[in-house]
């Protein structure tokens, strides 16, 4: 009970593009998430804060927001491990347009992620005999981490590279499309190359590494941007696209 | 028109990256050999005057290092200071063919 | 605001960056130096007598620390570009930085 008697001070990123930081005063709570603690802030000091969530166990991928500048999942992130100072800061993630106080528009993230054609794309023909993918496949095993990603928008929001080129496609998309290329019962290739290859395209990485760093599930869309690179240089050096 | 050249251009600094890997480490270790009791143009004349294999070593390493600092540089410039273009494109090329000719020029005149 | 960065990836792609820029300014003048031969040897001497002052050999050590360290970064880059991502590949950037010092003094060793 000693805990609920602390308070700590939480900044709040409020109003649009152009907005400022609203402070609240709320209780310390011990196994408390950043999730909880906004909820708190709506139910009983300000009912018009607007904040994204869905499944609340790190599966949907629509909490993300900035806490103390970095990108992280809310729902999983206990305020403990973050606070600093008795302070936390909240903002919306950044590289997307703001909706509303910590609500981001996922778009232009979306919408990257079809550019890079990110969609999964059978064969034309009837399929009459299906590939087999085993999990020692090499193939198989060369996206294993790349198809758990929840596309919550962390490494975009982190990634340098979006941030000085704004047409770069981001590790998420560029993660998705290492993920079909790898796969054997999917037929969008060779344009699926030709669509990680255009002028926002996976040459534009620094491999900063920046999106490993804070990818909430520890994936490494780094090494897929890498492996993507390699396939797209030896397919252009073939002349195959 | 292919919109693939932002690639190609970046495969191009990564070949030529692979070959100044090369020619830089064999030319760190002859500079740094060479530099030993100091250096006048007579010593340099004596080694390099007359040895053509030299003479393609370095014009390779000019051609590579031109490459390579031009589309490094490039960039840059879109990244840091958000210059492209056509004006950066044109200062980039004049840049290149500078250093091509500078280098090869001093080439030839250390060799011949 | 730079909060987000605390990888040390972050750093190497800095270096690599900003190293990079250092040498691609750099070639022409070093380019201009070499084409003083065409000028005749006593032009080039010259110049490299101004050259064998002390501050200018440590300028010149620095430049080969750079030249190191782009080097050895780069090969780290290409090494993760085309070939299998390793974990032990972390420490490239490690032996990038050490490699990068010595070499850098070992030409400052010879150099006086």
């Amino acid at each position: 009970m000693e805990n609920n008697q602390k308070k700590i001070t939480v900044s709040v990123w409020r109003g649009g593009e152009d907005g400022n930081f609203e402070n609240f005063q709320v209780p310390f709570v011990e196994d408390q998430t950043i999730l909880d603690l906004l909820t708190h802030v709506q139910r009983t000091i300000d009912n018009s804060l607007s904040y994204r969530f869905a499944c609340r166990v790190g599966m949907c991928g629509s909490c993300a927001m900035r806490v103390n500048g970095k990108p992280r999942w809310t729902c999983r992130t206990l305020v403990s491990t973050v606070v600093q100072n008795d302070e936390l800061k909240l903002e919306p993630l950044s590289n997307l347009p703001v909706v509303k106080d910590l609500v981001v528009d996922m778009e232009p993230f979306f919408e990257k992620w079809q550019e890079a054609k990110g969609r999964f794309e059978p064969s034309d023909s009837p399929v009459t005999e299906f590939v087999p993918i085993k999990p020692d496949d090499k193939q198989r095993q060369k996206a294993d981490e790349a198809i758990e990603c929840i596309n919550c928008g962390c490494c975009y929001a982190a990634c340098d590279v979006v941030e000085s080129n704004p047409a770069y496609l981001g590790p998420a998309a560029l993660n998705r499309a290492w993920s079909l290329i790898n796969d054997a019962k999917d037929f969008a290739n060779p344009e699926r190359l030709k669509a990680v290859s255009g002028d926002g395209g996976c040459q534009n990485c620094h491999t900063n590494s920046q999106c490993v760093a804070r990818c909430p599930l520890q994936l490494n869309p780094t090494r897929s941007i890498a492996g993507l690179k390699k396939a797209v240089s030896l397919a252009t050096l073939k002349g195959e696209i | 028109m292919s919109n693939r050249i932002e690639f190609k251009l970046w495969l191009a600094h990564r070949l030529s990256g692979m070959a100044l890997g090369l020619f830089v480490v064999v030319h760190l270790a002859g500079m740094i050999i060479a530099i030993q009791g100091g250096l006048s143009s007579a010593e340099i004349l004596q080694r390099t005057s007359g040895n053509y294999a030299l003479g393609v070593f370095y014009s390779l390493f000019t051609i590579a290092a031109a490459t390579h600092s031009t589309i490094g540089l490039r960039t840059v410039a879109r990244e840091v200071i958000g210059w492209s273009g056509i004006s950066a494109n044109f200062f980039l090329i004049i840049f290149f063919l500078f250093l091509c000719a500078m280098g090869i020029s001093a080439v030839g005149g250390l060799v011949l | 605001m730079k909060t987000n960065r605390d990888k040390k990836e972050y750093w190497a792609s800095f270096v690599q960056r900003w190293s990079g820029v250092a040498l691609a300014l750099f070639l022409p003048f070093h380019f201009v130096v070499l084409s003083l031969i065409l000028q005749g040897e006593h032009v080039l001497d010259g110049f490299l007598y101004w050259a064998d002052a002390p501050l200018v050999k440590f300028a010149e050590a620095g430049l080969v620390g750079l030249l190191a360290v782009h080097l050895l970064g780069g090969f780290r880059l290409l090494v993760i570009e085309f070939f299998a991502w390793k974990e032990w590949q972390g420490y490239l950037i490690s032996i990038a930085g050490v490699g990068a010092t010595a070499t850098g003094c070992l030409f400052l060793l010879r150099a006086f």
